[in-house]
């Protein structure tokens, strides 16, 4: 049966386009579905304002749908509350972390503070969890990470940023 | 206060607010392809991209509160300079790499200072868009804050030439804190924060990063330039809209 439980099941096949190990459920884009009046509205949230992402996993939540002979449905775009990593699951960090990619930590406001003064402490290396590791590069292959280099192992990773 | 007075100050803040993010935005974008190593390339790139989604949000508002059905591209291609109300350092030109550092150092500690306090404004458009672009400004901040210090704390070369950036941009400054009746009465209404607040903060992290890159702040007072909030603008504008602005003016409602 075509319900609400199902389609966010059906959400769980659309990736991020730029992070395929997770997908929009996973990564806290997909803020909810809901049913009004025989439609279903699936909301999402963009993780960075300008990301270019966006309109890629709009189409991809169409393809899903599509190929499920889905059609009464919208996508609604919402900006509040803002995205933040402490919506991804622990499972997701933990993809994340075995796709060789560290995880974010607790975003919290001291957090965010630090990182804007330049005083957050140096991200664990998802190879060897060492914490001997430097930031190479403060923006990565996309808005949402950062690269690094651990010391320890000698292996360069992305960070995935916290948000 | 009427509430078309809130209304119409409302627009104007949102102006002011989308016009500096859409022009820096723009400005960081020139280097794109030009950035001394390929990590800065996509770091300058990356900004400007979290700016120009910002100006999306931030526009489309002042358009939508507006209402005369202008969107953020309307808004953005169809306006001409004496209606832009940007900071007038964001369309000081890039200069060399240390002044790009510099206008981009205080641009994110202004727009850090005023974010962080616009997130508890009582319009929830307002407090919506803070809260989602002041995780991203921590990050540009960061990374020009770094800079500012490797280049002040660097060698004399790198010294001289980010102290004259220092020097050169510090007669836009006054600029950012040229407050009027606009931001005094969305101060009043609760709908942003007291701009004395937002100087303080601002003034609090550029002295800490300064004091770190060895870099002094000019004492010069003279000659300051203001008026970008009544849209008095430098001779930069207008060529960086003649560049910006060609396209949609010249194939009106071009898509691709």
């Amino acid at each position: 049966m075509v319900d609400v439980r199902y389609i966010e099941t059906l959400m769980e096949q659309v990736p991020d386009p730029e992070v395929p190990v997770l997908n929009i459920k996973d990564l806290g884009v997909l803020r909810s579905v809901e049913e009004k009046g025989g439609q279903f509205e699936i909301v999402i949230t963009p993780t960075y304002s300008g990301c270019p992402a966006m309109h890629a996993i709009e189409e991809n939540i169409h393809d899903v749908l599509r190929d499920t002979g889905i059609s009464n449905y919208r996508i609604k775009t919402v900006i509040s509350p803002a995205w933040t990593t402490d919506w991804m699951s622990d499972s997701a960090k933990q993809k994340l972390k075995e796709y060789g990619i560290a995880p974010p930590e607790r975003s919290t406001e001291e957090h965010l503070k630090a990182i804007a003064i330049g005083k957050n402490k140096s991200v664990t290396c998802p190879f060897c969890n060492s914490t001997k590791t430097h930031l190479t590069s403060a923006f990565g292959s996309t808005a949402c990470k950062a690269l690094h280099y651990c010391d320890s192992c000698d292996q360069p990773f992305e960070e995935f940023k916290c948000h | 206060m009427s509430n078309d007075k809130i209304k119409s100050d409302l627009i104007e803040y949102s102006l002011r607010i989308g016009d500096t993010s859409l022009i820096h935005g723009h400005r960081l974008g020139e280097w794109c392809g030009h950035a001394p190593i390929l990590e800065e390339d996509i770091a300058i790139t990356n900004m400007a991209l979290d700016y120009i989604g910002q100006t999306k949000i931030i526009l489309n508002y002042a358009g939508e509160l507006e209402g005369k059905g202008r969107d953020c591209d309307d808004l953005a291609y169809r306006r001409d300079a004496r209606e832009f109300r940007n900071l007038l350092i964001a369309e000081c030109p890039n200069g060399d790499f240390a002044m790009t550092i510099i206008k981009q150092f205080l641009i994110s500690a202004y727009n850090f200072s005023l974010y962080s306090n616009l997130t508890k404004s009582k319009d929830e458009t307002l407090a919506a868009f803070a809260e989602k672009s002041v995780k991203e400004i921590a990050y540009h901040l960061r990374h020009s804050g770094d800079w500012v210090v490797r280049l002040g704390d660097g060698t004399d070369e790198s010294h001289r030439r980010i102290q004259n950036a220092v020097n050169e941009i510090w007669l836009f400054v006054d600029d950012l804190f040229d407050v009027d009746e606009v931001d005094r009465n969305i101060a009043e209404q609760k709908m942003g924060p007291d701009p004395e607040v937002v100087k303080k903060e601002w003034n609090e992290i550029v002295t800490s990063r300064f004091k770190d890159a060895h870099l002094e702040i000019p004492t010069v007072n003279n000659f300051l330039r203001v008026g970008s909030r009544q849209g008095n603008h430098t001779e930069h504008l207008g060529y960086i809209l003649a560049e910006m602005q060609f396209l949609p003016r010249a194939y009106p409602d071009a898509t691709w």
